[in-house]
């Protein structure tokens, strides 16, 4: 995820780890970003998982999570400075970020949410 | 707007604030723990919708239930988030604005921010006045619904809350208890704003675009 932000981020360089990016990459970032939603609901569209099921389900899912983390590092990362800013805010951030996705997917996998024999929660 | 100049908003030695063991001020400490707490908030509103949102109840008793997506305008969410999503980018760009110490350039990035954000929770009022009026789906109507609406109907709250500070800020500039010499008070403010971006991202994908 890094190597790719990197690559399409070209306006952040080295000299900008220092002092944060210029008002120019911002906009670029922006584009970015507006970029990945346009292709998220794209996809999101596209023919090929009308019926999805296993697999392709699986796919469908995954490249919208993927682009939605995308999306949620280069905000958090260059739009909050966590990328620049003293490490022990990302730690903190991140950290609680992870705690949280990790309790609710215990939660959600209790309730047998994932399972394709009984989506959701039955009372 | 410059090109050359350099943003410098989040130095983490900052000299506006007394020292700390931290070398942040507690005000930022504070804003990102309280950012941390929030994670765990929308968690388990996303966790509850993601429980209930197969939980929909026909129309008509013995017809159909009609799955949420189907309900949904995708191309309309799409330009909300789209303007959210720009909203940062003003976000970011009044902060760097102050930085530099231009104060003109600080009120319009941020009135242009608030603007923007009264522009997501119109379109939020609408989409549900929709989803109500016309279609009937009202918070009562079935556990998918009350779920929707109570996670973003949060996120709506914490926008506006965000669009509050945002005013607040842009009157403070005024009164000149805002200006280059404290750049943390937006750059705090700002943090905010882009948590409530954040939270958008994640909603929008697991609510309106996976079905």
């Amino acid at each position: 995820m890094t190597d790719v932000s990197a690559n399409d981020l070209q306006g952040v360089t080295d000299a900008e780890d220092h002092h944060g990016p210029t008002d120019r990459s911002f906009v670029r970032i922006a584009v970015v970003l507006a970029i990945i939603t346009a292709i998220e609901v794209a996809w999101s569209y596209l023919p090929v998982w009308d019926g999805a099921e296993g697999a392709k389900m699986v796919a469908e899912i995954g490249g919208l999570l993927l682009m939605m983390m995308l999306k949620f590092v280069i905000v958090a990362g260059w739009f909050m400075h966590l990328k620049f800013d003293k490490p022990i805010l990302a730690r903190l951030f991140y950290a609680a970020f992870v705690l949280a996705v990790v309790v609710y997917v215990a939660v959600l996998a209790a309730f047998e949410v994932f399972s394709t024999a009984t989506p959701g929660y039955t009372p | 707007m410059s090109d050359a100049a350099v943003a410098g908003v989040t130095h983490a030695d900052h000299a506006d604030h007394p020292p700390t063991s931290t070398g942040l001020s507690n005000e930022k400490l504070g804003m990102w723990v309280f950012l941390g707490s929030e994670c765990l908030l929308f968690g388990g509103l996303i966790s509850t919708f993601l429980l209930y949102r197969s939980k929909v109840l026909p129309d008509i008793p013995g017809g159909t239930a009609k799955p949420l997506h189907e309900t949904f305008n995708i191309a309309f969410t799409s330009a909300s988030s789209f303007v959210l999503l720009m909203s940062s980018l003003t976000m970011v760009l009044a902060v760097s604005a102050l930085a530099q110490r231009n104060i003109r350039g600080t009120r319009i990035w941020l009135a242009v921010t608030a603007l923007l954000g009264m522009m997501f929770i119109s379109g939020q009022v609408y989409e549900f006045y929709e989803f109500v009026n016309v279609n009937g789906y009202g918070l009562t109507h079935s556990p998918a619904w009350s779920a929707f609406y109570a996670l973003t109907g949060f996120h709506g709250a914490h926008v506006t809350i965000g669009i509050v500070m945002l005013v607040t800020c842009l009157a403070l500039t005024f009164s000149g208890r805002v200006n280059g010499d404290n750049p943390e008070t937006v750059e705090i403010v700002g943090l905010y704003w882009h948590f409530v971006d954040v939270v958008w991202i994640v909603v929008f994908t697991l609510v309106y675009l996976i079905k």
